[in-house]
């Protein structure tokens, strides 16, 4: 049992969301750095798709009532368990009584709190995210609030060295100063002026405060315009979907968006640069760079590979730990 | 001519619109979509209007096999009928349930009550569904009350509210932004994910409104 000390109108619980209920209108959900979630899951020998915590507000504070084992995984954030420093992408376990404080990040912009057997919420529409849109998953489908009371699904205890373990290369954030996100054009891309995918491919595009769970909005110098109007029929939409309304400003779908929309799109963000947004400040400088659709599927084939090579690794190394 | 677009490097959007909407498209649409569902390698198949996402994991499936697929099974489609319920919702017209029926019959040069006449005449048709859960894009809207959508939408508007706006009709599932006109209220449940069958409507569906009494 753990109990939550802060409260905040944007923690959720997340997993890997709901990829079978769009057609129902539900937005996909789950944890916007899907690959943080995951190395949180491997350190504790959870499914990797358990749930865990999202925390975007900070201070974050949580007590533990019963001895637990838990890791923090995601934007570099001063983690500390009672007095004890915590470094990042790290494993521990907890004993009854004692506080994990997570202060505002140094690099990144999401933490992610996961727990030996994961979240126990139950499942919605196939997955334990929450749905602040909908009101439904996670715990009774909102944010999580001080004094709220969370189990973890049974498992068997993890045993570890006393000070935790972590990963030698933590999931990468992108730098302070600039984010690269690569693309693949979307149906529209050759509509826009040659100017337009000019400005698009060369301008720094700074992430603008309204940017959440549902969308990413960035503000540039140039706006982006259409050769010749469209009006385009309602289609389901993805996350990472660039689309540019008439103002002709970008604005990036993410894990909540909305399934459907009307406005042109431009282009994709490729599914592992994704969370990369996810991770990058307001304010920061954000460049598009388009790639083919062969390495793409060649980056999400490696990332895909890495991630299941550190699956493998971490059990092997598990074994042969001695206490 | 039909159109297959990128979405990103596991989706594919198929965009079959050719001019104003086509019921024989969407039927096909529709086919298609189910016949996809039926293949492991296809994880989703969202309807839009006149057009169909397709999404699929690329770690395991080359895009362009999935792009043939899609491909030689959208040419096989064929318009066939689906099965169509008859729903029928009641609305509360006009007054603080219908803040812009004023404006959408000064738009479509009606009173308000042959604006009202006209909505509940239609005989509409859940052509898809999206945006958010359980939300209908309803096909079967009046040319007269084609109002564009709102330039700038409203941050909020209330669930149930019955809204019309790029030549659809609609109902808010669950309170949301939204930049459609809004003509009225209904009590009805659009959507509650702890249903057996969470959405009210399925594609193909048949609505009509009358006012409640």
């Amino acid at each position: 049992m753990i109990e939550i000390l802060t409260g905040s109108s944007l923690n959720t619980i997340q997993d890997f969301g709901r990829p079978h209920a769009m057609a129902m209108g539900v937005a996909q959900g789950g944890a916007m750095d899907r690959l943080a979630l995951s190395h949180g899951n491997l350190l504790l020998d959870n499914p990797m798709d358990a749930a865990g915590i999202e925390i975007v507000f900070f201070p974050f504070r949580m007590r533990f009532h019963a001895e637990t084992s838990f890791a923090v995984t995601g934007a570099a954030c001063p983690a500390t368990l009672d007095d004890l420093k915590l470094p990042r992408d790290w494993a521990i376990t907890a004993r009854p009584g004692q506080t994990l404080t997570l202060r505002a990040p140094e690099q990144g912009a999401r933490a992610y709190l996961t727990l030996r057997g994961g979240l126990d919420v139950p499942p919605v529409l196939g997955a334990r995210s929450t749905d602040l849109k909908g009101g439904f998953g996670g715990l009774e489908g909102r944010a999580l609030q001080k004094g709220d009371r969370l189990s973890c699904l049974a498992a068997s205890t993890l045993r570890m060295p006393a000070a935790g373990y972590g990963l030698t290369r933590p999931c990468p954030l992108p730098p302070a100063d600039r984010t690269r996100i690569r693309v693949l054009p979307a149906a529209e891309h050759d509509v826009f002026t040659p100017e337009s995918l000019q400005t698009f491919h060369s301008a720094a595009w700074t992430l603008t405060p309204s940017a959440n769970r549902m969308g990413y909005r960035l503000e540039g110098q140039n706006v982006l315009k259409l050769s010749r109007p469209l009006s385009l029929f309602s289609h389901g939409i993805l996350p990472g979907t660039v689309q540019v309304p008439p103002a002709g400003q970008p604005i990036i779908q993410m894990m909540d968006a909305n399934t459907c929309g009307g406005y042109p799109k431009i282009a994709t963000v490729i599914a592992p640069d994704l969370r990369l947004l996810s991770q990058t400040v307001v304010g920061t400088p954000v460049h598009f760079e388009t790639i083919t659709r062969d390495d793409a599927v060649q980056i999400i084939r490696r990332e895909a590979a890495e991630l299941s090579r550190l699956a493998t690794e971490i059990a092997t190394l598990r074994t042969q730990l001695v206490f | 001519m039909t159109r297959i677009h990128m979405a990103g490097a596991g989706g594919l959007l198929l965009d079959a619109a050719d001019g104003p909407f086509s019921d024989t498209t969407q039927r096909r649409i529709w086919a298609a979509s189910r016949t996809l569902d039926t293949y492991p390698d296809v994880l989703q198949t969202i309807p839009g209007v006149n057009n169909l996402l397709v999404t699929f994991d690329a770690i395991q499936t080359d895009p362009s096999v999935m792009e043939e697929l899609l491909r030689t099974i959208w040419t096989q489609a064929s318009a066939e009928e689906v099965p169509s319920r008859e729903i029928v919702v009641p609305v509360v017209y006009g007054g603080t349930f219908g803040e812009d029926l004023a404006l959408v019959a000064r738009f479509a040069n009606l009173t308000e009550e042959e604006t009202i006449d006209a909505h509940m005449a239609g005989r509409y048709s859940v052509a898809a569904i999206g945006a958010m859960a359980g939300f209908v894009y309803l096909t079967g809207l009046d040319p007269r009350l084609a109002i564009p959508r709102r330039d700038s939408p409203r941050l909020r508007v209330e669930e149930g509210a019955v809204v019309i706006g790029g030549g659809h009709a609609g109902m808010m599932p669950c309170t949301s932004p939204s930049g459609w006109h809004i003509l009225g209220r209904t009590d009805l449940c659009l959507f509650d994910a702890f249903r057996p069958e969470p959405g009210l409507l399925r594609l193909g569906d048949t609505v009509r409104f009358v006012r409640a009494s």
